[in-house]
């Protein structure tokens, strides 16, 4: 039973009414990475990893995780999973102490060992001068450090966050993930949704998803490297009117604008795509540098979620 | 083993919530205590001093004799004398008065013959309380001292056994210990257990290994606490405002209110399991607040109901309470006489707390 995967998935799907949420979406998490899906609000991420953990129950397919059967008994997999909900989830009207030493006897975390267990998770997680402060008290950065902890105090062999830090700031966002890949490193395999690109950029897999089909997933660089696209970027002192002129001209797969600079995808059937672009761009008398550059993951969302009538030829 | 300490862990958390939050431990005190004063005072179905208003046509000595033994009952108030029907109907409309008596001109006469009535008695039927004593007022014996009245008053003397000197509290708060306690346990319950769906926790919950069963009685296990504690307050406050007897033995009621208190949490649990909000729990306690009052023998005679109506309140847990606290506290009875009220709370509890496991899965589909 012990595979090298710690979720491996079969055409699962989870249908609401006539919503698809979910379709037929086959994963392999790798033991001991952090797994990212990269996709838009709705686009099934947090469907997926509730059937993960046994919360939903599946319309279609199966799904092995950490060697216990999906749909099935669940139960099994509870202690060996930590979960960290897209909304703060602990007791705001509870100290962060006591918010702990609940998750620490609901967990039956060894009586002898749990306060060492709880004063090393506040140390770690930067919590100790809050304490005995209520939860729903603390900022949008604490709340979160106090779920990572609460998630991973009974040592979870599998940790699934869903857009853990979608409600935090900047610093925070980069502290966070400075603890992922600590305990990645530990051996914990992380699965984490969001739908930031540089979030997506530190996993070491990713699958990018879009209602609730799997469009895409490997590692970022390959993922980069195979995006379909040549990426054109447009300097101009006027992008709007560059813009204009790009917009659904022949070739032309998508134009997303970036302050002063434009980043055109084309397909890489096209030939010479620089020449393309400084063809549409002569009539409209529009002054700009045109060259070609790598894909970044924003390039790879986008040309991934165009969706097959929107690819220009 | 780690079941109970799980389960420990979800009482031990409720219990320190419950602290902290002002306002329900606030209305653990206080509904019982704002109850029992409003219906304790408020409720009073001795009627006296009904307005009345007299249209005397004989205007004979034997009919203002009469008028003034009338006036003796205290049942009314004679307020005004008119000249004609027409006038009491009137008053009657407009609810001047609730009662009317029309003494007509040949009274004296009618007096002794038994087959005419001697008095007519107008009455705002609009309220039933009202109709029914001014009903009783025709019984009124017209015994007067001469030697043609007729002895057709039969008197039937009327001895209300538990309750000698006929003060509604008595009656009402043996009743009410059961509607606050379905109110308070079955809205308490419920809300709980939504509060944590609407903020998130149940999510966080169901994905740790606490099971349903330890979940829901963990939760619950407070509740009962305070369900005895507002039992306690209603008992002192029964019987230093309202002198309420304890005829009974107090073991007996608690343990009759044990098997009540465990009926309402386990509806409290059903409610949880169907209500999404707590504006939702709040709605659905009330849709069985209502007739629990109506219908379990707290405000009207049980047996006087329609046979339809009876059913649905024996489905009732207050219903079988009440007969319980009435029993114990104002009867003497001892509880094992009274054990199909018992039996009936027993299988209620089992069939709620089936249901509310059932519905109650560790999903959120």
């Amino acid at each position: 039973m012990n595979s090298d995967y710690a979720i491996e998935s079969r055409g699962l799907s989870k249908h609401f009414g006539t919503l698809k949420a979910v379709s037929e979406l086959d994963l392999k998490v790798p033991r001991g990475q952090i797994y990212g899906f990269l996709g838009p609000n709705g686009s099934g991420k947090s469907t997926t990893i509730r059937m993960l953990c046994g919360l939903l129950t599946p319309t279609e397919g199966s799904a092995t995780v950490l060697g216990t059967e999906i749909p099935g008994n669940s139960k099994l997999l509870k202690p060996k999973i930590g979960y960290m909900t897209q909304k703060f989830s602990l007791f705001g009207d509870m100290t962060v102490y006591e918010n702990l030493q609940f998750i620490a006897e609901i967990y039956s975390y060894r009586r002898s060992g749990r306060t060492a267990r709880i004063d090393e998770l506040l140390e770690k997680y930067d919590l100790t001068a809050q304490t005995k402060q209520l939860a729903g008290t603390m900022s949008g950065g604490q709340k979160q450090r106090l779920a990572l902890a609460c998630s991973v105090l009974h040592h979870p062999e599998l940790l699934l966050l869903d857009e853990p830090t979608s409600a935090v700031d900047p610093q925070s966002r980069r502290d966070f993930w400075a603890n992922l890949f600590r305990l990645a490193e530990a051996g914990t395999t992380i699965l984490v949704s969001t739908h930031y690109m540089d979030e997506a950029e530190r996993c070491h897999r990713l699958a990018i998803l879009d209602r609730g089909v799997k469009v895409a997933d490997g590692t970022p660089q390959d993922l980069q490297s195979n995006t379909g696209m040549h990426i054109i970027e447009v300097t101009a002192d006027d992008p709007y009117h560059a813009q204009e002129a790009l917009d659904h001209a022949d070739h032309i797969a998508s134009v997303t604008q970036l302050g002063m600079r434009l980043r055109v995808l084309i397909p890489e059937t096209v030939g010479d795509p620089v020449q393309v672009v400084t063809r549409l761009l002569e009539p409209h008398n529009v002054q700009a540098d045109v060259r070609q550059t790598t894909a970044s993951l924003e390039d790879v969302f986008v040309a991934v979620t165009m969706g097959p009538e929107e690819h220009a030829v | 083993m780690k079941s109970l300490s799980r389960l420990l862990a979800i009482t031990k958390k409720e219990v320190r919530q419950l602290r902290r939050d002002r306002l329900t431990f606030g209305m653990i005190v206080g509904i019982p205590v704002i109850q029992m004063l409003l219906f304790g005072y408020a409720i009073n179905t001795d009627v006296r001093n009904l307005r009345t208003a007299v249209a005397d046509q004989a205007s004979t000595h034997l009919s203002r004799q009469f008028v003034a033994e009338l006036r003796e009952t205290q049942v009314v108030d004679i307020v005004e004398f008119v000249d004609s029907p027409a006038t009491l109907d009137e008053r009657l409309r407009t609810g001047d008065i609730s009662v009317g008596v029309v003494i007509p001109a040949d009274f004296d006469r009618r007096v002794i013959d038994p087959d005419r009535p001697a008095v007519h008695l107008l009455v705002d039927g609009s309220d039933p309380t009202i109709a029914n004593i001014a009903i009783q007022l025709r019984n009124m014996p017209i015994r007067f001292d001469t030697s043609t009245a007729p002895s057709r008053a039969t008197n039937i003397e009327v001895r209300p056994n538990y309750n000698p000197e006929r003060r509604t509290p008595v009656n009402i708060i043996p009743g009410l210990m059961g509607i606050i306690l379905t109110l308070t346990m079955m809205l308490f319950t419920a809300v709980a257990i939504v509060r944590e769906r609407e903020r998130g926790n149940l999510e966080l919950l169901i994905n740790t290994p606490v099971s349903s069963a330890e979940l829901m009685v963990g939760k619950v296990l407070p509740y009962i606490v305070i369900g005895m504690i507002q039992l306690a307050l209603i008992l002192v406050v029964g019987d230093v405002l309202f002198q309420v007897p304890m005829r009974g033995s107090v073991l007996d009621l608690y343990l009759a209110s044990g098997a009540f208190i465990a009926a309402n949490l386990a509806l409290g649990l059903v409610i949880s399991t169907v209500a999404r909000t707590q504006f939702q729990a709040m709605q659905m306690t009330f849709f069985v607040l209502m007739p629990s009052i109506l219908l379990s023998g707290f405000v009207f005679p049980f047996d006087g109901m329609p046979k339809f109506a009876q059913y649905l309140g024996e489905i009732l847990p207050v219903t079988h309470y009440i007969r319980l606290t009435r029993g114990i506290m104002l009867r003497e009875a001892a509880l094992i006489e009274l054990y199909p009220e018992l039996i009936a709370l027993g299988i209620f509890t089992l069939i709620a707390m089936t249901l509310a496991a059932l519905r109650f899965t560790k999903r959120l589909d």
